[in-house]
């Protein structure tokens, strides 16, 4: 089967991938570097559970060709802690205030959350919502996420 | 109740760390060594023959390593009344309906190979409405019953009729009648794991299948009873759930493509793993069952309810799954939801060529509650009082015995009805009609267990190790409720150690003891009485080997001191106070004397003791573990479907206010306040997450969702089209908790997985009805609904 070859940052390391040109970003991260905390709810790009970092933005990687992803750098939510297993006030604040109940959803709205907050570092509920708004979640009805993430906001504060 | 250290305490998910890492494992990630992919060829028509299948094109597809039709497996039929075979042979009933089956050595070449089986219908005549169904010239879905007898009607053989008291004195008592049809829909739990399993032989053909199925040992018994026909009777079968990604009724039963992934892997001998699609999971799953209500409703002058009479007809679909028994729990709300003398309640389950049912959260609570309490607000304007008096008036209270005969223990309804009320301003918002209205709805469910089964009963077995290490196997499922959490609670608080000692290990027949399955919000309350049983046998072990080892350890402690000390002086101490285990207990791990607690000599830690007692060199070391099976003391309903199949009854009450716009007919909640009768909260910010989550499933229920079948063809298989609240739908839930301290409970809970959703849906119909005057009661209630109510009511007005 044809492949292309595709070099990129992935979580802070510069990684290459050889894969079918076919693949999404999902598959590629999910097949070739195993990493299955992005998770495939839809396929279509609809439920957000795949949802990375690409240079600063959250992506729906299930829709993502791989091959665009040359030269980028992606986070998932494997990056999201610290190299020495800290965890990122996000995900603290999410154990700590039942933002994750069955947890499907929950990488992916780490990551939108995370994108949202390095670009805006204390945003309104409602810059929160929208920028879930891509996340869909049957557990939680939103609320302890969304209180989640401004519960991230203060730790983050607070430490800085 | 401040004398608890966890108990009570919002305690955060440390132990689910892993699903905040992405290091939490779901059947989506699972492989296993040489595995397969299985892919499903499913009807093109709704009702047709099947004339021929070719499937040579697909078998020699590169990669495929099995291609099964229904001739090619043994023609068993399996589900609750036995109306389907796992791979269908002559006829097709349903779109769903499994024609073939494909494993390749990746999903894309099974999927391939599915697409190039070529099947040859010849399409029958269908129905798709269960009136029709009903009529005596409806194309027959099912010819025969399952055991291969003609039938001559297309209405299932179910006995679903209730009777109590006299509904023709209870009309004859009545100042006020009202007669109201209620419809509901199918809607998709929409779980955003989507459905799959691993089916693996081993040599012996003994099977191991991960799944996630959450009744486990009922699995095990469906497929054990599969084997016995297929010819592997002396088969066992081991079911290992991984990390699940949502339930909310959709692993209730056991489904046909688990019984495909099984028949691929025997053909194979590889594990085969059929994981769904999203499309998939909206055509191929079960929803929850949709139903027609007829209820008719009286009251006496004074507003004392005289009868209710209801009935209702609902579409099976072509087969039979768990949604035919939901009048089973729709008989809860009809006949006990508010004091009324005279009850009947039947409903007919008819087969149509529509998608076949099952389980969704709440069971067939929410579509029968719909139906009572929007009959409650028009009885009530009928009667002339108001909505909430009229509930006051009916109100369940302790110590009721309803006509169900369920019991009715602690009961918080007065208190939630009358802090709804309170919280919404109702009297000064109420009866306005102008644009905004309130409204409010009401519950009972189970929450002390089910007997649905002939045992309700939960296995735990608990160790303790020399470390301190609790270990916990729960007969039970975890499917993200928070039970590794809550149970650890229970667990710490009736051992005297630390949630974080304890590791609960879920969903696995090999490792756990019986459990009837987490499903009628019933694990906080089993599991955790369980748990009790169990933690007090283990605390009653550790504590006699304390008797047996803290003055041994004392006498090392001492000689340790004297000899780094030689002027120590050695303490007088008096043994017989720790002579008995009585005269001990553990907090905080520290195992410490009752009547004299600070004593430094008499504390240690568990560890200490049981290392003490493990690492002995005389062959007489010992270990700590122990075993409970708590089944509650409750009743299998009867003939007459009458018995208290729970310990305890959850109580709850939502109000709404909404916001109709007249112009685009949009409704927007304004409030929304969910108070509910927990028992005893035993992690608030959990028990929140129920009501919140509950809440926004049944506002979707109320206002949005809904699968649009066109011919027996879901229109809208995905979520572009079919409606899930997203985050930007903000609506502004308040959980009001009113604790009752139920004496069965453990710590005084009850159950509180499926209340939230209940009355949802009611409550803001009848808010809707406050605010502009027209009652839809006909789920959900969309915009479209909501225009042409008002068009029909300004024309009647003119």
């Amino acid at each position: 089967m044809e492949k292309i070859t595709v070099s990129f940052i992935l979580n802070g390391d510069e990684v290459t991938a050889e894969v079918p040109p076919s693949w999404s970003l999902l598959k590629t991260l999910r097949e070739y570097f195993e990493l299955t905390g992005p998770k495939e709810g839809c396929g279509v790009g609809e439920c957000g559970a795949c949802t990375v970092v690409i240079d600063g933005k959250a992506v729906n990687s299930c829709i993502y060709p791989v091959a665009e992803v040359e030269g980028k750098s992606v986070l998932t939510v494997e990056g999201l802690a610290g190299t020495d297993g800290t965890l990122h006030p996000l995900q603290r604040a999410f154990i700590e205030n039942n933002g994750v109940q069955c947890g499907f959803c929950t990488s992916g709205m780490l990551m939108s959350a995370k994108a949202l907050l390095d670009e805006n570092p204390e945003p309104t509920e409602d810059e929160i919502r929208t920028s879930l708004a891509g996340n869909l979640c049957r557990c939680t009805g939103y609320v302890q996420i969304v209180e989640s993430v401004q519960k991230a906001v203060k730790m983050m504060k607070e430490k800085s | 109740m401040s004398e608890y250290l966890y108990v009570g305490k919002s305690i955060p998910r440390t132990a689910e760390v892993d699903k905040v890492t992405g290091r939490a494992i779901y059947i989506n990630d699972l492989k296993r060594p040489g595995m397969l992919y299985g892919k499903i060829k499913y009807s093109e028509y709704a009702h047709a023959r099947i004339k021929h299948i070719d499937t040579s094109k697909a078998k020699k597809l590169p990669g495929v390593r099995a291609v099964l039709t229904g001739c090619d497996i043994p023609d068993v039929r399996v589900g609750f009344l036995k109306d389907q075979t796992v791979l269908k042979r002559d006829k097709v009933r349903q779109f769903r309906d499994e024609v073939a089956a494909v494993a390749a050595i990746s999903p894309e070449i099974a999927q391939e190979a599915c697409d190039l089986i070529e099947v040859e219908y010849e399409e029958l005549p269908g129905v798709f409405d269960p009136f029709e169904a009903m009529k005596e010239d409806a194309p027959l879905i099912h010819e025969v019953d399952a055991r291969g007898r003609p039938v001559s009607s297309n209405i299932l053989p179910l006995p679903w009729r209730f009777s109590a008291g006299d509904i023709e004195a209870g009309r004859a008592a009545s100042a006020h009648v009202v007669t109201d049809t209620v419809r509901t829909t199918w809607v998709n739990q929409c779980c955003m794991g989507t459905s799959g399993c691993i089916a693996e032989f081993d040599m012996n053909n003994n099977l191991t299948l991960y799944n996630q199925a959450n009744v486990i040992f009922w699995d095990k018994r469906r497929i054990m009873e599969y084997f016995a026909q297929i010819g592997l009777k002396n088969s066992k079968v081991r079911i290992i759930n991984p990390v699940v990604g949502g339930s909310f009724g959709t692993k209730l039963d056991t489904d046909i493509y688990e019984f495909i992934a099984i028949q691929l892997a025997l053909k194979t001998r590889r594990p085969v793993k059929i994981l769904f699609t999203r499309e998939e999971e909206f055509r191929a799953l079960p929803p929850r069952q949709p139903a027609v209500f007829e209820i008719e409703q009286g009251c006496d002058k004074e507003g004392h309810l005289t009868f209710r009479n209801v009935k209702a007809v609902l579409d099976n679909g072509a087969y039979t799954s768990w949604g035919a028994t939901t009048p089973s729990v729709m008989m809860m709300p009809i006949s006990s939801l508010y004091r009324v003398p005279n009850v009947f309640f039947e409903a007919k389950c008819v087969y149509t060529n529509n998608i076949y049912c099952q389980a969704m959260r709440g069971y067939g609570n929410p579509q029968a509650t719909f139906a009572v309490e929007v009959s409650m607000d028009h009885l009530a304007e009928e009667a002339g009082i108001d909505p909430a008096e009229l509930r006051l008036i009916n109100c369940n209270h302790s110590g009721d015995e309803t006509p169900m005969r369920l019991k009715i223990t602690s009961c918080g309804l007065e208190e939630c009805i009358r802090g709804v009320k309170e919280k919404l301003d109702w009297d000064k918002k109420r009866g306005k009609h102008k644009g905004r209205g309130v409204g409010m709805a009401s519950l009972i469910h189970v929450a002390g267990g089910a007997r649905v089964y002939k045992s309700d009963g939960h296995g735990m077995m608990i160790k303790v190790d020399e470390h301190g290490h609790v270990d916990v196997m729960s007969g039970g499922t975890d499917q993200g409720q928070g039970s590794p959490t809550v149970l650890a609670q229970i667990i710490a608080e009736a051992l005297g150690f630390r949630p974080d000692d304890i590791t609960l290990t879920f969903g696995d027949t090999a490792l756990g003891l019986w459990d009837a399955g987490t499903h009628a919000s019933r694990h906080t309350f089993i599991a955790g009485n369980a748990a009790l049983r169990a933690c007090e046998k283990v605390k009653r072990q550790i504590l006699e080997l304390a008797v047996e080892e803290i003055p041994k350890l004392v006498k090392h402690q001492i000689k340790r001191k004297k000899r780094k000390d030689p002027d120590f002086k050695e303490p007088d101490l008096d043994f017989s106070l720790i002579a008995n285990p009585e005269d001990l207990d553990i907090k905080d791990r520290i195992i410490f004397c009752k009547k004299d607690p600070e004593n430094p000599y008499f504390r240690t830690e568990v560890s200490n003791v049981l290392r003490e007692a493990l690492h002995v060199g005389t062959g007489q070391s010992r270990v700590v573990a122990a075993e409970a099976f708590y089944d509650p003391p409750t009743e299998m309903l009867d003939r007459e479907f009458k018995g208290n199949l729970s310990c305890t009854y959850a109580f709850g009450t939502t109000g709404v206010e909404v916001e109709v716009d007249k112009k685009t007919g949009e409704v927007k909640i304004l409030q929304l306040y969910a108070a509910h009768d927990v028992g005893k909260a035993i992690n608030p910010t959990l028990i929140k997450g129920q009501i919140y989550g509950a809440g926004y499933i049944g506002v979707g229920y109320g206002l949005t969702e809904e699968m649009k079948l066109e011919k027996g063809k879901v229109m809208n298989p995905n979520f572009l089209d079919y409606k899930m609240l997203t985050a930007k739908d903000k609506i502004p839930v308040t959980p009001m908790i009113i604790e009752t301290d139920e004496k069965d409970g453990p710590f005084g809970a009850k159950g509180i997985g499926e209340p939230g959703l209940v009355p949802t849906a009611p409550a803001i119909a009848n808010a809707v009805y406050d605010a502009v005057g027209v009652w839809i009661k006909d789920l959900p209630i969309t915009p479209e609904k909501v225009l042409q109510a008002l068009k029909e009511k300004r024309e009647k007005e003119k």
